[in-house]
């Protein structure tokens, strides 16, 4: 059985190279599929990184209480205070809890692309901030000086933004600002903002008090009697959370959004690419008619004739699936863009072309192949064998 | 004409094969008809305000900052603006966030002024809701959304708005009436909106007294607008708020290009789709012409000339691809619905799919031409030797 298997499907593939052009429809049309599935799922992927990545299990966003995001969220010097004081909190050197109180502003910045305006976040921070957040790291120029107006501008807004290099200046509300440096900040959403120091934000805004605290804690496990001492505290309304928690929940719409459009598209592409596998696979049955009513004439089972029919068909689209993977990750692995995000202001992502998207396509490019090449395969093996020698 | 039934009984000779690549056509275009939709609701995006007529005033700088409501004043005197009103970001939903609701705190005798013949109210509702400190005007659509009437108590949730009284995020509202858009392309974009009144909204407020987050103006004549935008931003240039003011069309489409190129990714995909078919429907093509070389030859012999067997050819191509683009646009005309509950605010157009034809006759030439000269230039002698 084994052997015949081989037999058979040695022959076909043998065979393959005469019945090129309608092969190479299964070949293209599902490398086609697979391409699409895969760069529209590495933009959802990219997306979901970069947010992702932001934030560390013992880190902490604080909020006002009911306020969903930072750009919406009010905190007065006492909250922060009162913040400062929590148990729980990591200290520095000098015994002070390691608190970046910060102020989220949204500022017009042409994209350079389109050249018209996006929203781009400047965001305040805390003198603290390089402890708070020592994943931040300048990789071009200073950092900013406190009571100058001076930024630093995270890498992927300095690519998708106009006027963002070191030693530009940038008008803000009847002010200049310049940009003393490029930082990076290991791939996260903040690397889409311009940071700055909170109270010269604060004073260019007109606003006294803050949006957000962000702190670092002793360690993950204190983040429930840190909360517990927040929200249990009457003088403040505020929602604790953690920051992966904070910034997941920001991702999941455009993902779900671009994953519901992707696989909706790719289905119905599918459908049609299954289409030309049924054309193709038929008419290379119908080329080898002669060839296997002579297999079955000499004894070869209907399994083996079925397999091998299966199996080319498989092949195929195996080779499909792969040349549509690598297709979208030569083309749009790294490539990057920008999007409005959940937080009303600009994410600058990567398309991220993962392995699981990659297996994921082939997965896809088999199932394709399989649903082609079963109707195809079933002709073949039903072929009335003294019919199919005496049409030859 | 009469050679119609000819090319119909050569088109269904393998019946299998011209009903599957009929089929991926059709999957084609209905791809191609959701796509270019989707794509067209983009580029020219329904901003809920009709007319070339409206201008939009926000803070230059970011359109989170707000602008002083004294603005209103000064504007409402610069020549050419017929009427100023303005509004502010509330930033509600109601019970969960994904409940969102366009709460918008307006003047009304400015703003129903400046959107006068714009809505569908009904006198005494409107008359209701000048009346009530606490009422508000809902969209219709959004009544349905939610099953609310006339006399229900809507509490919403505002992000942003604390209440000064008892520093909630909490607003209640009476129901006092509804409204609709009477522009039907602007209807969608309007179909969250809940009218409530700034008065109460700025009383109200525990912060941020006094501003206001955008600026609407009617000009008295719209090839005038950006001359007027200009003479508005002008007045501001110095100040601590200066504005930017810009057509409302073009204010909408500076958001719609925020979200990125989407008109771009969607085409490339479309690129990818037809490319793809070319090649599928291409290769069914030429089979069927390689194989029926012996009658075409036969064809050739009784007397039809080159020309006429590569229009048949060819008309044979144009048959299937027309027929299937037909198919396909009708089935994504059916899938409208369901995109536009996806999205929400956006105005599909089946205006959009007429290119489709046009698409499905240049698709049409180029698989069939191959095949179709191939046909034309058969020598009689060597294709009827030839028994394939």
């Amino acid at each position: 059985m084994f052997k015949q298997f081989a037999a058979v499907i040695s022959m076909s593939l043998q065979t393959l190279p005469q019945r090129m052009g309608a092969s190479s429809v299964i070949v293209i049309g599902i490398a086609g599929v697979v391409a699409v599935l895969v760069s529209v799922l590495a933009m959802g992927a990219g997306f979901r990184h970069t947010l992702a990545d932001t934030g560390r299990p013992d880190r902490v966003i604080i909020l006002r209480g009911g306020s969903d995001a930072e750009l919406n969220s009010n905190l007065t010097r006492t909250d922060a205070d009162t913040i400062s004081n929590a148990p729980g909190l990591a200290k520095d050197a000098g015994g002070r809890a390691l608190v970046s109180s910060e102020l989220v502003t949204v500022v017009n910045v042409p994209k350079i692309d389109t050249g018209t305006d996006a929203n781009v976040t400047l965001r305040g921070v805390g003198l603290r901030v390089a402890e708070v957040r020592p994943e931040l790291k300048i990789v071009n120029g200073r950092m900013f000086r406190p009571a100058v107006r001076e930024l630093i501008a995270g890498s992927g807004a300095a690519k998708q933004f106009r006027g963002l290099a070191v030693g530009s200046v940038l008008h803000l509300r009847n002010a200049d600002w310049t940009v003393t440096g490029v930082f990076t900040s290991n791939g996260d959403v903040h690397e889409s903002e311009l940071l700055a120091d909170v109270d010269t934000v604060g004073s260019s805004v007109e606003r006294n008090g803050y949006s957000s605290a962000v702190a670092l804690l002793t360690g993950a496990a204190e983040f429930s009697g840190f909360k517990d001492a927040l929200t249990t505290d009457p003088q403040l309304k505020v929602d604790v959370q953690r920051e992966p928690d904070y910034y997941a929940a920001q991702s999941k719409q455009l993902t779900k959004i671009i994953n519901v459009v992707g696989k909706t598209v790719a289905i119905i592409m599918a459908i049609g690419a299954m289409f030309g596998a049924l054309n193709s696979m038929y008419s290379a049955v119908a080329a080898r008619g002669l060839e296997i009513a002579t297999l079955r004439a000499i004894g070869f089972g209907a399994l083996p004739v079925l397999l091998s029919v299966m199996m080319e068909a498989l092949l195929l689209s195996l080779l499909g699936g792969i040349i549509g993977a690598s297709l979208a990750w030569l083309f749009f692995n790294g490539h990057s863009v920008s999007t409005l995000g959940g937080a009303f202001a600009q994410v600058v992502f990567q398309l991220t072309v993962t392995r699981t998207l990659i297996i994921t396509g082939i997965v896809w490019a088999c199932i394709i192949g399989l649903l082609g090449g079963f109707f195809p395969a079933l002709r073949a093996a039903r072929l009335p064998v003294a019919e199919a020698l005496r049409a030859a | 004409m009469k050679y119609l039934p000819l090319i119909w009984a050569t088109l269904w000779r393998k019946k299998t094969r011209t009903i599957f690549t009929l089929l991926s056509v059709v999957v084609a275009f209905l791809l191609f008809g959701m796509l270019e939709t989707v794509a067209h609701a983009f580029a020219h995006p329904s901003s809920g305000i009709t007319g070339a007529d409206k201008l939009v005033t926000t803070n230059k700088y970011s359109i989170t900052l707000a602008l002083p409501f004294s603005d209103a004043q000064q504007i409402r005197s610069v020549p050419g603006v017929s009427e100023v009103t303005w509004m502010s970001w509330f930033g509600g939903y109601y019970q969960e966030s994904k409940n969102f609701v366009f709460a918008l705190p307006i003047d009304t005798d400015s703003y129903f002024n400046l959107h006068r013949g714009e809505f569908i109210v009904d006198e005494g509702q409107l008359q209701a809701f000048r009346n009530t400190r606490t009422g508000a005007l809902l969209n219709s659509a959004l009544m349905k959304k939610f099953g609310w009437k006339v006399g229900d108590k809507v509490p919403l949730h505002s992000t942003i708005w604390t209440q000064k009284s008892d520093g909630s995020l909490d607003w209640t509202f009476d129901v006092v009436g509804s409204f609709s858009v009477k522009d039907p392309t602007q209807a969608s974009a309007q179909s969250l909106t809940l009218l409530f009144h700034y008065e109460l909204f700025d009383e109200g407020r525990s912060f941020g007294k006094g501003n206001v987050s955008w600026f609407e103006e009617r000009v008295s004549d719209p090839s005038q607008a950006l001359a007027i935008s200009n003479r508005i931003d002008a007045l501001f240039a110095n100040s601590p708020n200066e504005t930017k003011t810009q057509p409302a069309n073009d204010f909408q489409m500076a958001f719609i290009k925020q979200f990125g190129d989407i008109g771009f990714v969607l085409r490339a995909i479309l690129g990818a789709v037809f490319f793809t078919l070319l090649f599928l429907t291409g290769n069914t093509m030429m089979q069927s012409v390689r194989e029926r070389i012996p009658e075409l030859a036969v064809l050739k012999t009784l007397g039809f000339g080159d020309g006429k067997v590569l229009g048949l050819v060819l008309a044979e191509s144009l048959l299937l691809c027309v027929m299937a683009a037909f198919i396909g646009l009708a089935l994504s005309y059916a899938t409208l619905p369901i995109i536009k509950q996806g999205l929400q605010g956006l105005e599909l157009s089946p205006k959009a799919l007429i290119p489709g034809i046009g698409a499905a006759v240049l698709l049409a030439l180029i698989v069939g031409l191959p095949p179709a000269l191939r046909a034309m230039r058969l020598n009689i002698v060597d294709a009827l030797a030839d028994k394939r």
